[in-house]
């Protein structure tokens, strides 16, 4: 028997197997034995890919015995969100309306996972076209968060957050609309990225609201954030919203400074619509970087709580018409007793789509509507320019921004089923970012009653290296990071 | 029943023209926009609409919006920006159709029509960019009525059209006809658009009100969807002229309506009102980030515009000496034109002027009867100046040239292999003729004696008699010269 190498980072599973530890085989068939003994109660994976892992992993052991291969990512495990196309196998998005579609292309940054040597082991479980905050509003099942499965793991992208967190998969994609990526990274107790809008391609991401998704990743530190988001960014000729900005190599970021670091925090983000729990370890945090060298001050960003109402005009409006093309015409559910064209299109949707979907739909289609459309979706927009004009002026001031990722601990399954409001107010701190399209990082920073806490930080547009100077500084004086859910042994 | 209206009633019509761009890939993705494969064989991720693909725009297509524009002499906007046009069909894969809306490609144009000898100006008030919707084919029934299912075939789905919506300028039926006309020749000539009607290529919308003549305010408007060809623009606006025009004299105001023209009744029947209208729900694309076009390329796409069709046809007029008339028949046909311009490429004025006769004339009637288009033609360019230079050498006589072309129509032989074949060269050797006069002359001496007495007209006997001899192929000025020559000197 080999050693084990579940829950470990990826620079100590590049060494292992460059070193012929363990060789990618063995690797690989640890995390689906691991898979298969947690995954019945984290339900974190939708589908697994166990076949052509095993043939990627054999290949990749072949290079690793010619001693030619140099990627540090090469044979390391990887679960893939199921709103990204992997040509031939499904692609459900949590949802009835998809469960049975096979994606006959492959999205780039798929592309991208597979020429940096990655294996995809499988693909992990969603709020239903990422609509959602505790993974709760899939079609199949919801996942729990392993370090206690009473409770949620957040969402949407709440499987990815959950398979890295139980040792599942080393790394994971997921995608963050409003919060889809921090927000379980901070719940699930890992880090998690959303890039700038635009650093990654978006071409084979199921759309949710265009203007504001953006593929990140999910792993246990933020060196080995660095490492995937070295993997995924850049422009794409398919995607005509990708930046032709140059892709730094992230792993430069990496040395441990933050020495005359200016770190603004909203005012806001320390009142008491934050838990206390969340405000002590967030507070913890920005004087854990003050001693380490960075200064923190306070400002005013009266914009954050119409920042929710206006994401929740203009990411259902994008929605409703992205979800159009769910019409059981060329693919996914049709209802076949239907009697015309009408009918047909009406009762596949009614039938494959869940409450959540259907709401965010009549709210979108209803904020487009002639006559409400200025009331409604024209002022967001003028909302949206001016969270954008607030970032920047706050940006003149400060190198990052810090805030808690969530205002609120972490919650117990069912427990907002009965007032979805009440749960859209659990992205305050992570949607302003999306609809200013800057990177933001969660990390772990704390821990209430054995569920973790992370606060986010917040950069200008493409400057992800200042997030990973500063996050990795925290993490090499911190431990939280190091800590492992009960799941993931 | 027919009711004139001309003295009560002023017709306004405004056209909405579809022009399928010819670009070599889609608007949005690199599938050909080739005609007439097998059904969805032209098509990818994005153009059928699959999870996660997204559009990119094309370049060529934009180039040729710009194009269209400068020629409609349109302000070309340095940017623009493409929305979502939201509505559900089987035709449409992603419940949408990206189309230019609030900020389109060009502004504020106009073209000229001539109606009547006279030119009038058309206003034109956009053209925006959009992609096509695929097509259903119906089964079991001719229509969507009584049929029992529908085949989609999205090969169209995402190819680049142009709109162009004109002003309100347009006074009849005719003046409809003609600006679309019009508009196909300058849309074919600037090689943005092939025009083929029948494949369509070119469609158009009709808006249609009636209003008492001196009023200022426009009346109520029908519009009548997916003209598809020419005459159909004509009949479908004199039946909806007519409609309303009897209905507003029986005292029923107009509703506003979408209508559909059928060729078979020759009437428009309601398709939808008002109050069913789409509400489309339009907003900007966050697939693409709006349209900016740099200055210089919209200048520098201007510079390299071709000529334009009217100025070409005034230039031909005076080059060649056409006709009005000649010269727009060359114009409309650009295969015609085309297949002209080689002919006449470094050719000597007299010789040009001649060939563009032969061109327009009879080798244009030879194709029409054979159905045969000017760029399949079996008539080489060249094959068509050596023909007349055989006439100009007297080597063919303008009869025989015209029995020559229609073998070089059918055979696309040279004419001199087809004259060698026949034995049909003309006769212009004098001495070879003399002989055949004086032997004729011989045998009819009382045939002089009446031409020498005044008969003129008798030597026309002669003459018929020469020809019947050499069959046909004696040049005949020759003849008659050597004939009156001869009978003088006896």
């Amino acid at each position: 028997m080999s050693t084990s190498f579940i829950g470990k980072t990826v620079k100590t599973i590049h060494e292992a197997l460059k070193n012929q530890v363990i060789t990618c085989t063995q690797l690989i068939e640890q995390h689906f034995s691991h898979i298969q003994a947690v995954d019945p109660q984290v339900k974190a994976f939708l589908s697994l890919m166990k076949d052509q892992a095993l043939e990627q992993a054999a290949k990749q052991d072949a290079l690793f015995k010619q001693g030619s291969e140099t990627r540090p990512l090469a044979g390391i495990p990887i679960a893939i969100k199921d709103n990204l196309c992997i040509q031939g196998s499904k692609t459900t998005c949590g949802s009835k309306i998809l469960e049975h579609f096979v994606a006959p292309y492959t999205a780039t940054v798929i592309e991208k996972i597979k020429a940096s040597g990655l294996i995809a082991l499988g693909k992990t479980n969603l709020d239903e076209f990422a609509m959602g905050s505790s993974t709760e509003n899939s079609a199949f099942f919801a996942t729990k968060n392993p370090w206690n499965t009473d409770y949620v793991p957040g969402g949407s992208s709440g499987g990815s957050a959950a398979a890295v967190a139980s040792g599942q998969a080393v790394l994971a994609l997921g995608s963050d609309t409003g919060g889809s990526i921090r927000q379980p990274a901070a719940l699930c107790g890992i880090s998690g990225m959303k890039p700038t809008y635009g650093r990654v391609s978006r071409y084979g991401l199921v759309a949710f609201a265009s203007s504001l998704d953006q593929v990140g990743p999910f792993a246990q530190s933020v060196e080995d954030i660095a490492l995937l988001l070295n993997a995924i960014c850049g422009h794409d000729s398919h995607d005509s919203t990708s930046s032709t900005e140059a892709v730094p190599d992230f792993t430069q970021a990496l040395t441990p400074s933050v020495q005359g670091l200016k770190i603004g925090v909203p005012t806001q983000l320390l009142s008491d619509t934050v838990d206390p729990a969340v405000k002590a370890a967030f507070v913890r945090a920005l004087d854990t970087l003050k001693a380490q060298g960075a200064t923190w001050d306070t400002f005013d960003m009266n914009e954050l709580e119409a920042c929710v109402s206006t994401y929740y005009i203009l990411a259902p409006a994008e929605a409703s018409a992205n979800l159009s093309r769910f019409d059981g015409v060329r693919y996914g559910h049709r209802n076949t007793q239907a009697q015309g064209l009408h009918d047909m299109m009406a009762l596949s949707r009614g039938e494959g789509f869940g409450p959540e979907v259907k709401r965010r739909i009549l709210l979108g289609t209803y904020v487009l509507s002639s006559g409400y459309y200025d009331a409604y979706y024209a002022k967001a927009q003028q909302a949206r320019t001016l969270v954008k004009h607030h970032f920047s002026q706050a940006f003149k001031q400060f190198d990052v921004i810090a805030t808690p990722t969530s205002p609120s601990l972490p919650f117990k399954l069912g427990e907002h089923s009965e007032n979805p409001l009440s749960m859209y107010l659990a992205d305050i701190a992570t949607i302003p970012v999306n609809l200013a399209g800057l990177p933001g990082l969660s990390i772990p920073c704390g821990f209430h009653e054995g569920l973790p806490i992370g606060f986010q930080l917040i950069g200008k547009h493409f400057d992800e290296a200042t997030l990973l100077k500063t996050g990795h500084t925290y993490q090499t004086v911190t431990d939280y990071h190091l800590q492992r859910a009960p799941l993931c042994q | 029943m027919s009711v004139n209206n001309d003295s009560i009633f002023e017709v306004v019509i405004g056209l909405e023209v579809h022009a399928q761009l010819k670009t070599k890939t889609k608007l949005f993705c690199g599938c050909s926009t080739a005609f007439g494969s097998l059904p969805n064989s032209h098509t990818c991720p994005v153009c059928l609409g699959m999870p996660g693909a997204l559009p990119v725009l094309n370049k060529q297509a934009v180039t040729m919006a710009i194009q269209a524009g400068h020629a409609l002499n349109c302000d070309i906007q340095t940017e623009s920006v493409f929305a979502r046009k939201n509505y559900f069909y089987p035709d449409l894969p992603k419940g949408y159709q990206i189309s230019q809306f609030d900020k389109p490609i060009c502004l504020n144009g106009h073209l000229d029509i001539t109606v009547n000898g006279e030119t009038k100006t058309i206003g034109v008030t956009r053209i925006h960019m959009e992609e096509d919707a695929g097509k259903l084919l119906h089964q079991g029934a001719d229509a969507i009525a009584g049929a029992t299912h529908s085949l989609v075939d999205l090969n169209r789905a995402c190819v680049p059209l142009i709109e162009i919506v004109s002003e309100p300028d347009l006074r009849s039926a005719e003046e409809a006809r003609i600006y679309m006309e019009t508009l196909k020749i300058t849309l074919e000539h600037l090689g943005v658009c092939d025009g083929n009607l029948e494949e369509g290529s070119l469609r158009a919308d009709a808006n249609i009100s009636l209003r008492k003549k001196g009023d200022t305010k426009l009346g109520t408007r029908t519009e009548i969807k997916n003209l598809n060809s020419f005459k159909s623009v004509e009949r479908a606006i004199l039946a909806e002229v007519e409609r309303q025009t009897e209905s507003l004299l029986a005292g029923k105001p107009i509703v506003q309506q979408t209508r559909h023209f059928d060729d078979a009744t020759q009437k428009t029947r309601v398709l939808r009102s008002k109050e069913n209208a789409h509400d489309y729900r339009y907003f900007s694309d966050p697939d693409l980030l709006p349209l900016v076009l740099d200055k210089a390329f919209i200048t520098s796409i201007k510079e390299a515009m071709p000529e334009l069709p009217m100025d070409r046809k005034k230039r031909f007029m005076t080059q060649f000496g056409l006709s009005d008339a000649d010269s727009m028949t060359l114009i409309s046909d650009i295969d015609m034109l085309h297949y002209f311009e080689t002919v006449v490429q470094n050719q000597p004025s007299d010789l040009a002027k001649e060939l563009s006769k032969w061109v327009i004339g009879d080798l244009n009637a030879l194709l029409k009867q054979r159905y045969v288009a000017f760029a399949d033609c079996k008539v080489s360019p060249s094959h068509l100046q050596e023909l007349v230079n055989l006439i100009q050498q007297g080597t063919l006589s303008g009869k025989m040239a015209k029995t020559v072309l229609q073998d070089m129509v059918d055979t696309g032989k040279t004419p001199k292999d087809l004259v060698a074949q026949s034995g049909l060269a003309q006769i212009s050797d004098s001495s070879q003729l003399q002989s055949i006069v004086d032997s004729l002359l011989d045998a009819n001496l009382d045939v002089i004696e009446k031409v020498k007495a005044g008969k003129t007209n008798a030597a026309d006997f002669l003459m018929g008699q020469v020809m019947k001899q050499t069959k046909g192929q004696a040049k005949p000025d020759l003849v008659r010269q050597l004939l009156l020559e001869s009978i003088a000197k006896r």
